[in-house]
């Protein structure tokens, strides 16, 4: 007895700082790879400071780089991704939790999700030869002819229908993040207890009254979080981008025209780039995003903690 | 009284046709979504299903102009995927473990929790050149191996989340009877918690798989690619996402056609492992 | 059960393993790995399927970009690496690299214009070049038309396509546009990749040849196979002596033909921009780079021995595909500077 008692307790420390040391070589990976991107992209920082930022020149002749024009197309898409995204995940959880009938309810919540599993490779694919040649020829002509008539937006939507720019881009990822963010809206809208729901339905509330008075306050915070994990996503995807931004490194005013995003770039030139400043250059660029999906993920974060803190207060 | 019916009435109206409104626009909304999945899918079996035939599954790839399969392309995705998880997962289970079992009150525990999703959030593309660095530049050679290693730490952070938030659905009780029996810590987690949450542990795995089966980005710098059967992983082995990458951007036909069947092929077994994981987790429920 | 499955596993890993370290780089030479270029990947495939066939050898190319080639050779992570953009003799000198030409190809404009059918639309070097600085910006330009006379083009904006990765084809093109404006070499340059001043990246090849098909008024340029597969219109060129020639293989045989190989240290030799009548002016070549001190001889050996095999089994193969082969002459060059430039560790000549 007691010597399995002792036996047990060795295990016990071996199992005990097995799972310990399993979980700070996660931190350490993470840390491993900030100091080799950092340690990277020094020369590059070292040499144009931080000027790097805000310079929208990215010159591999005469090695001047700037990464303003990446980090604009990189936000610029995943804003665009955001406003088809968000709402349109927002429909589909609340077609799942309020309006679908039972027996169909698995197998939308199923299809939906499956667009996530798709890899991007395949986006990027059906975006060069299927979608990017129909929007050019069927939308965006139409977007340009009405859109970019308008006074203030206009310039945003005017130009050449190439099929191919910063909103075609935009719009294939807001395809991409939707699965994400329904999934995880339709979970919050689900544990709104039913008791408050049923109670607003007994005082005679339509169901979007339901919506917005009741699940929407009771999973706020939750709401927000799932977005910023979805900007997270979009901020960072590379295959299906590169394929249809069109990988120009030029400020434009017009969505319609080619642009260019981090990732992109890395993918486009990475191989390719010789010279040290140029490697630097573009690991610089891969720190940003680094640094860039961290931030808004420590916002999703913070967002959540808050939404279980109160969850606490309340019960 | 009467003014006060009729303002009821046109409000009441109103509130219906919202109501109406918003919920017309969330069915369209959920079919805007379905339209994406089926125009895709169709795509796909459009190019690709003609091509898809027994010679993908048993020749290697060919040179342009001549007949072939993508038999090579598609062993060493496997392989190196397989790698990947074994990797990955006995890492990910144990460290999901610490956070679930052992790391309640710990403070590092958030630290580790918040890192490993940005581990999750990491784009692919930076964790090929980081696995670049480490292990292709020093070794000398692009390696089957670094691709497994560049898949693994895409799959790490999957499984130890799944692996936390399926452990934590165990009730304590359970833990408190094996306790009580005298069961020995380890003992109580291997044998009880883990029982329990089989199922669950088991769905994060596969689903990391299913996520790392299609990933490309990550293999251009590590495990390259290999026209031919590979001895070993320890050479450029050949994978599925980067043969339709390079078959896909190429001038010949018969090689384009190859890539839209390698791309109906990893979509649909992509697919087909979800779909089995959901089925698979609903009943495990 | 679980810990059994568990060790299981953990037995198949550890098999895998010790199997796997038995294997690799001992003895005879089985497996050859090389990297770069984009250009002469189909060809290289081709022929390392054929030579495998013959020999049992396993030579795997992979097509990462002439500058990932140049980087994997300098760090040696592959036994040669290829580039379409050679290197300067001081940067062989430099990095202890040897180079030589392979194959040769042609870059070659094309363009989708309604109407303009392959081979009608004839443009000067100096228009060309003001079409990719943006000056000239529509179809129905008077300069164009000058050069058209019978032609009729259409009024609509003209889209320059290029390169979005940076590449050899990109270098090779810029070489010429900077061979022939001053302008361009100053604001532009010659580089793998530059800073347009106009126009939308296509990815890869395959990427501008998708574009120009769809967009209506593009111009983009791109290597001769993906111009033929894709049955893009392509153009003709005012060449140096002021013909204006079609891209084939006659016009790219004739501008190698009248290169100065033999006067070039380190084979450093651009075929743009050549002499004669008959050339096509944008022909570039395609190079394999080695390292010059040979870690390991006998995989050097078997790197030479194929492609030995290359340069005189491999024609009609190349020919089929659309390359260009070299000319004897410059390939006897190359096998007598192999003899002198390539050595093991202890400075005895690998090759023959």
């Amino acid at each position: 007895m007691i010597r399995s008692g002792t036996k047990g307790r060795i295990l016990d420390i071996i199992f005990a700082n097995g799972t310990r040391i399993c979980a700070l070589l996660v931190f350490l990976i993470i840390v491993a790879i900030m100091v080799s991107l950092l340690a990277g992209a020094w020369p590059a920082l070292k040499k144009f400071g931080p000027s790097f930022i805000i310079s929208s020149q990215w010159n591999p002749v005469t090695e001047q780089f700037g990464a303003l024009v990446a980090i604009y197309g990189t936000v610029v898409t995943s804003i665009i991704a955001m406003l088809i995204g968000v709402p349109v995940s927002f429909g589909i959880a609340i077609f799942i939790t309020e309006l679908c009938p039972v027996w169909l309810k698995q197998p939308i919540a199923t299809a939906i999700e499956l667009l996530a599993a798709i890899p991007s490779i395949i986006y990027g694919m059906w975006g060069l030869f299927v979608f990017a040649p129909f929007f050019g020829d069927h939308i965006e002509p139409w977007i340009s002819d009405t859109l970019g008539r308008l006074p203030v937006i206009g310039p945003l939507f005017s130009g050449p229908p190439l099929g191919i720019g910063v909103l075609t881009a935009g719009i294939i990822l807001g395809i991409m993040v939707i699965p994400f963010m329904a999934s995880v809206f339709r979970d919050l809208f689900e544990v709104v207890p039913s008791v408050l729901k049923e109670s607003a339905y007994g005082i005679g509330a339509t169901t979007w009254e339901v919506i917005k008075k009741i699940v929407l306050p009771y999973t706020k915070v939750g709401v927000v979080g799932a977005i910023m994990l979805g900007l997270g996503r979009a901020l960072g995807e590379t295959m299906a981008v590169t394929f249809v931004i069109g990988n120009a490194d030029r400020l434009e005013t017009s969505l319609l025209m080619p642009g260019n995003t981090i990732s992109s770039s890395l993918a486009n030139q990475f191989t390719e780039a010789v010279g040290e400043i140029y490697t630097s250059s573009l690991i610089a660029l891969g720190l940003i995003l680094f640094l860039l999906t961290f931030m808004v993920l420590a916002l999703a974060k913070y967002l959540l903690i808050r939404l279980t803190l109160k969850e606490g207060v309340r019960t | 009284m009467n003014g006060l019916r009729n303002i009821n009435v046109s409000l009441y109206r109103k509130r219906r046709i919202v109501n109406f409104l918003i919920l017309t626009c969330s069915i369209l909304t959920t079919l805007f979504g379905l339209f994406w999945l089926v125009w895709l899918l169709a795509t796909l079996f459009f190019h690709g299903f003609k091509y898809l035939d027994l010679s993908v599954f048993t020749q290697p790839t060919p040179p342009p102009g001549e007949s072939g399969g993508l038999a090579n392309a598609i062993a060493g995705s496997v392989l190196i995927t397989l790698m990947g998880v074994l990797l990955g997962a006995p890492v990910g289970v144990l460290a999901g473990t610490f956070l679930s079992e052992y790391a309640i009150r710990s403070r590092i525990a958030p630290v580790i929790r918040f890192v490993n999703d940005v581990l999750l959030s990491a784009p692919s593309i930076i964790l090929g050149v980081f696995v670049y660095e480490i292990v292709v530049v020093p070794t000398g050679h692009f390696s089957g191996w670094a691709g497994s290693l560049a898949l693994a730490l895409i799959a790490l952070p999957i499984i130890v989340r799944t692996t936390e938030d399926m452990l934590k659905l165990v009730p304590n009780t359970v833990r408190e009877a094996a306790c009580a029996l005298g069961a020995p810590r380890w003992k109580v987690t291997v044998s009880i918690v883990y029982r329990a949450a089989r199922a669950g542990i088991l769905t994060g795995v596969l689903l990391a798989i299913a996520r790392i089966s299609g990933e490309t980005a990550p293999l251009l710098f590590t495990a390259l690619n290999n026209q031919f059967w590979s001895s070993s992983l320890n050479e450029p082995v050949a994978n599925l996402p980067v043969v339709i990458f390079q078959f896909a951007m190429s001038p010949y036909e018969d090689w384009q056609n190859l890539a839209w069947a390698g791309a109906l092929l990893i979509t649909i077994s992509v697919l087909m492992l979800n779909i089995i994981v959901r089925t698979f987790l609903r009943t495990g429920k | 059960m679980k810990t059994t499955a568990y060790i299981f596993l953990m037995a198949m890993v550890a098999a895998i393993c010790s199997m796997e370290t038995g294997g690799s780089y001992a003895g005879e030479v089985k497996a050859i790995s090389g990297a770069g270029a984009t250009f002469p990947y189909p060809i290289y495939a081709k022929w390392a399927s054929a030579y495998y066939k013959l020999t049992g050898i396993k030579l795997n190319y992979q097509s990462i970009g002439s500058g990932g080639g140049i980087k994997q050779i300098k760090a040696k992570t592959v036994d040669f690496g290829a580039s379409d953009a050679p290197l300067k003799p001081e940067d062989l000198d430099k990095w202890g690299l040897f180079q030589f030409p392979m194959i040769m190809g042609g870059v070659v404009p094309v363009v989708n214009i309604p109407g303009v059918k392959a081979g009608q639309l004839k443009i000067s070097n100096k228009t060309l070049v003001d079409i990719y600085l943006g000056k000239i910006r529509k179809w129905n330009d008077p300069k164009i038309a000058s050069e058209n006379p019978g032609l009729s083009l259409p009024g609509i904006n003209i889209t320059v396509v290029h390169r979005a990765d940076g590449s050899g084809t990109t270098w090779i093109f810029t070489n010429f546009l900077s061979k022939v404006s001053q302008e361009w070499k100053e604001k532009v340059g010659n580089a793998k990749a530059v800073a347009w001043p106009t126009g939308i990246g296509g990815k890869g090849n395959e990427g501008v040849a998708s574009y120009v098909k769809r967009i209506r008024g593009s111009l983009g340029y791109v290597e001769y196979a993906y111009a033929l597969q894709n049955r893009l219109t392509y153009i003709k060129l005012k060449n140096r002596a002021g013909a204006y020639v079609a891209p084939n293989m006659d016009t790219f045989q004739a501008a190698a033909a009248n290169a100065d190989w033999k006067g070039a240290k380190g084979f450093y030799v651009v075929l743009t921009d050549q002499p004669g009548k008959d050339s096509w002016p944008i022909t570039g070549a395609s190079f394999i780079l080695l390292q010059r001190v040979q870690d390991k001889p006998e995989v050097a050996k078997a790197v030479l021995s194929f492609f030995d095999w290359c340069y005189r089994n491999g024609k009609e193969m190349a020919k089929k595909l659309d390359y260009v082969p070299m000319p004897e002459m410059v390939v006897n060059l190359v096998e007598e500077a192999w003899k002198t430039e390539i050595k093991d560790k202890n400075g005895n000549p690998v090759w023959p």
